[in-house]
């Protein structure tokens, strides 16, 4: 539990239930500092819960612990402001803003205005479209583009931990090898990553590390490399 | 054509203040998709904040004004935030029904106050212009003035600002906002703060030009309010200050070329009309279906 051996987030116990429904049933991992990890399962096994459950938006038991700090009792606008962003599941782009709107929009708990000059670069830097449709209705773009905005937007939150759900979600092939390019090189750049992925293939490849989650369990854990091989992997998730 | 002139002036004058609380019907539901059907009782209470204040403080307009928009801005975010919030994960229907009850509520605490209608005092000068036959007012030119500063500053803060923009984007999606950052209540209870005191310029402005106010003021004009901004486009900002100055243009209008008692008549169908036409108002669409 010391900070001295990297741990970023640690997720401990957690719990979710919606009514009597218990979605994830207590399942315990850690994120270090620098890592991607990838949560892979299939629908309906609680992913998209826990994601929730670290933002703040959904009441959980058990204990999730960033740099040092529990965030159980935090609101979700101010665990952004401690630095995890999170890219929903669906994107969450707000069609009726211009892309320049979502990202500004994503500044709002910042005050460091220089910082937030050199964010906007880079963000363009990365994602050089966004720059040209700054003026453009974020509903007008293409499902990639969206993609592409929600993650920028992450970026321009001041994320160094970014929660991902399915950002693969209705992508082309091509496309989704784009956007984990993209990830990939944020990653080098020191944002610490969590995963959540149905296209376990993908996400293995790019991941430190990962763990499998089936209806509210961890059932597996390792280095992506090694799950990416896994018998029990390769039948359930990666088509045998 | 004098006639139409003046009676266009009137309308103007009917319409800004239809379009002011139509205002506050429109921005709550943009971001709760709930009608705030308490809001014309609001209006009522910025009338009376106008009468007590002018009548026991004896301060000038201006003063008179901001004091009621503060005072019913700071009671529409208690109500959101006593009656609307806990609700907000219930049925819209249950929330309808509690913000009738805050308006009835309203009507009788004011009702044991005041059971008979009060004359709230004059404070602008009584000044009149006439110009080519058409008379204008001292009050009247106040009041569209103001109504137009006050729904270009609204325009302004809900285009160009960040709070604006976090209302926008609560109006396309409540549950993306707290990820990037943005405390969702702190808005919604600034949208409230914005819209009430809206109501609340109207309510002012209103009792200054028509002077002899009772608790039950703000029913029927609530309602027309209310109809404005259906007309509008519920939701749409501009849709609201347009569907006010219909309303009121039609209303004048029809009291103009026909027997007083067609007006409401005469007025509602048409708009009910146009509704059949437009169901979504003038500038709504469709709200876009999220899966
Ligand atoms: N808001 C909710 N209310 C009730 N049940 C929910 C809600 N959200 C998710 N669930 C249920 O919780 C389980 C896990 O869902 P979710 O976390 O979305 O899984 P995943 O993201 O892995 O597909 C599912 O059985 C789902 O039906
Ligand atoms: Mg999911």
């Amino acid at each position: 539990m010391s900070a001295s051996n990297g741990v970023l987030l640690t997720v401990n116990e957690l719990t979710i239930s919606y009514g009597n429904i218990r979605a994830v049933k207590g399942i315990s991992f850690e994120v270090h500092e620098g890592e991607i990890v990838t949560l892979i399962g299939a629908n309906g096994a609680g992913k998209s819960s826990t994601l929730r459950a670290i933002s703040g938006l959904v009441p959980y038991k058990g204990e999730v612990i960033y740099r040092g700090q529990n965030l159980h009792d935090i609101p979700a606008d101010q665990i952004v402001a401690l630095g995890i962003a999170q890219v929903p599941e669906g994107r969450g782009i707000f069609g009726n803003l211009t892309v320049g709107e979502n990202l500004k929009l994503a500044t709002w708990q910042r005050k460091d205005k220089a910082e937030i000059a050199r964010d906007y670069e880079r963000v363009f830097g990365i994602f050089p479209r966004l720059k040209e449709r700054i003026n453009q209705l974020g509903g007008t773009l293409s499902g990639g583009e969206q993609q592409m905005l929600a993650v920028a937007r992450a970026l321009m939150s001041r994320g160094r931990m970014l929660l991902l759900d399915e950002p693969s979600m209705g992508l082309a092939p091509v496309l989704v090898r784009e956007i984990f390019k993209v990830l990939q090189e944020i990653n080098q750049s020191g944002v610490t990553i969590l995963l959540v992925e149905q296209n376990a293939n993908m996400a293995l490849r790019v991941a430190h590390r990962g763990y499998v989650l089936e209806t509210g369990l961890i059932t597996l854990s390792g280095p992506g490399k090694e799950l990416l091989v896994d018998q029990r992997v390769k039948e359930a998730y990666l088509g045998g | 054509m004098i006639y139409i002139l003046q009676q266009s002036l009137n309308a103007l004058q009917l319409g800004s203040i239809y379009a002011l609380i139509a205002l506050g019907y429109t921005m709550v539901y943009g971001i709760l998709t709930m009608i705030n059907f308490a809001h014309g009782d609001l209006f009522m209470v910025g009338a009376f904040f106008c009468f007590i204040v002018a009548t026991f403080f004896k301060l000038p307009f201006i003063p008179t004004l901001l004091i009621s928009m503060i005072g019913v801005g700071l009671l529409g975010v208690t109500i959101e935030r006593v009656a609307y919030r806990p609700l907000r994960q219930a049925p819209r229907v249950s929330a309808v029904i509690t913000a009738l009850g805050v308006g009835i509520l309203l009507e009788s605490v004011m009702l044991v106050i005041y059971p008979y209608p009060q004359s709230v005092p004059t404070l602008l000068p009584n000044i009149t212009w006439t110009i080519g036959g058409v008379t204008i007012s001292l009050l009247q030119i106040i009041i569209i003035l103001l109504s137009l500063g006050l729904m270009l500053l609204l325009d302004f803060i809900v285009r160009r600002t960040m709070v604006g923009m976090a209302m926008r984007a609560i109006s396309w999606d409540k549950s993306v906002v707290p990820l990037l950052g943005v405390p969702l209540n702190l808005v919604i209870s600034a949208t409230f703060a914005l819209g009430t005191s809206l109501g609340a310029a109207a309510g002012v402005m209103y009792s200054q030009a028509f002077p002899v106010i009772d608790p039950y003021m703000g029913v029927l004009i609530g309602w027309k309010a209310f109809i404005s901004a259906v007309v509008g486009g519920i939701g749409n900002i501009r849709g609201a200050m347009i569907g006010g100055f219909i309303l009121g243009g039609v209303e004048i209008m029809v009291a103009a070329f026909m027997p007083s008692t067609y007006r409401d008549f005469v007025a509602f169908t048409l708009l009910l009309i146009l509704l059949i036409f437009r169901p979504y108002g003038i500038l709504g669409q469709p709200r876009p279906q999220k899966v």
